[in-house]
């Protein structure tokens, strides 16, 4: 009797990647899925953070996808692996700083490790060629295939049909007849085939799965790495630029103000790690100076913080400073105006 | 069978359920782990994960004084 035959596939949480396992599952395989976690991803966190995010219920939606299909979910921390693809990519940047191509890369090949590690047979991903303009294209697919070191072990069900056969279909563990043809950036036929199948309710992410696709992200990003002389970020960096206003008078500083109650609960977990201010006179944000500041400096930051604050109209506003957790000292100063807020210093 | 903790306080999804992932693979069926969170998603997603990979969920609780928002789970049968 033939071998049951596993696939192990990539899911983000969208409604491409639980076609292609219902596709696979279809056909009589056995599926577990694999996450990874980039630090970048926009599931969750924001959602975490927010104060006012937190009304809808939140979910993990490779969680929930997981759930959908009857399948295993293996999320996989990559942070600290994954920086070298952010911070040196190959095939260069998207639009923003995102790093598809090598992304898409990187995580086939650490699929491929887990695959060969758990005697898995071949890997499936919900991609669709034409779909995105970097990591999606015709010419790009082989890439991917070729640099990951997974050849004809990776199958993309939806648009298999458009790309040469691969193991699982010449081995005849998957029938090429019931896989799809799907193409460019038309979400129609998805649409069709979740209706099909009964999925409602699926995530659809604008964009992309990341950050690094988001313009004021991937500014944030260039002005942490321009501003520290060199690429390098860790995960408390990357988080912190995904909270708050970013404000930066000087090059030696930044202000990072919570926009909202929830990001300044998020913010006080750094308090200990940074210069942080917290207007006392009136309701206002905690805001935290990431830099070397002077006692100026500290001024001015009041001040831009008095300026989001509800004293932003009053005489004069007082604040808490406290040096990395010690303290603290009272500060009185006046709030900056709007036009004293020059616009190249929001970042 | 033992009873462990873990402290996931300061995590935001999905890091605590990671962190539940790879302490549930050290242990052996019927080992009891409790989760301390201060994500509220913790409530949602480790449930989730439990259920899809065949782990019982013994109890979730909140401590709102606290911030902490508890998990406690059974390794099941196929770990
Ligand atoms: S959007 Fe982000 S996670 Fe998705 S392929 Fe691009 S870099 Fe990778």
């Amino acid at each position: 009797m033939s071998r049951q035959r596993k696939a192990v596939a990539l899911i983000s949480g969208g409604l491409d990647s639980l076609l292609a396992v219902r596709v696979i599952q279809q056909q009589g395989i056995e599926v577990e899925g694999i996450n990874f976690f980039t630090g970048f991803c926009v599931e969750g966190h924001t959602h975490a953070i927010r104060k006012k995010d937190q009304k809808k219920p939140k979910r993990n939606n490779a969680l929930w996808a997981a759930e959908q299909l009857g399948i295993k979910l293996h999320i996989i921390d990559i942070v600290d692996e994954y920086k070298d693809v952010v911070i040196n990519p190959r095939h260069g940047y998207g639009a923003n700083l995102n790093p598809c191509l090598d992304c898409k890369v990187f995580m086939v090949q650490k699929a491929r490790e887990w695959m060969e590690q758990k005697g898995f047979d071949f890997i499936i991903t919900g991609e669709v060629v034409g779909q995105r303009p970097m990591s999606q294209r015709k010419e790009t697919l082989p890439v991917v295939q070729r640099e990951s070191g997974i050849d004809d072990r990776l199958l993309r069900p939806l648009c298999a049909k458009n790309l040469p056969e691969t193991l699982p279909e010449r081995e005849g563990w998957v029938d090429r007849e019931g896989l799809y043809d799907f193409s460019g950036r038309s979400r129609k036929p998805q649409f069709a085939l979740a209706k099909q199948f009964g999925f409602e309710d699926y995530a659809q992410p604008a964009g992309g799965c990341c950050f690094l696709t988001d313009e004021r992200y991937s500014v944030k990003l260039s002005d942490l790495w321009q501003h520290r002389g060199e690429k390098r970020y860790d995960l408390d960096d990357i988080m912190l630029l995904k909270v708050g206003r970013h404000i930066r008078p000087a090059d030696h500083f930044k202000v990072i103000v919570a926009r909202e109650e929830g990001e300044g609960n998020f913010l006080q977990g750094y308090r200990k790690q940074f210069i942080s201010l917290k207007t006392t006179s009136h309701g206002g944000p905690l805001a935290l100076i990431d830099g070397e500041a002077s006692t100026a400096d500290i001024e001015l930051a009041a001040r831009i913080v008095a300026r989001y604050s509800q004293g932003r109209d009053a005489p004069q506003v007082e604040l808490e400073v406290s040096d990395h957790g010690a303290g603290p000292e009272r500060l009185t100063v006046v709030p900056l105006a709007a036009s004293e807020v020059r616009e190249e210093w929001v970042l | 069978m033992s009873r462990q903790r873990i402290d996931c306080s300061r995590l935001l999804c999905p890091m605590p359920v990671i962190r539940v992932q790879d302490k549930v693979a050290e242990l052996h069926p019927g080992d009891e782990l409790e989760a301390i969170c201060t994500d509220p998603g913790a409530l949602n997603d480790i449930p989730a994960w439990c259920r899809i990979n065949g782990h019982e969920v013994l109890e979730t609780r909140s401590d709102s004084d606290a911030g902490e928002y508890i998990v406690v789970l059974r390794v099941g049968e196929d770990s």
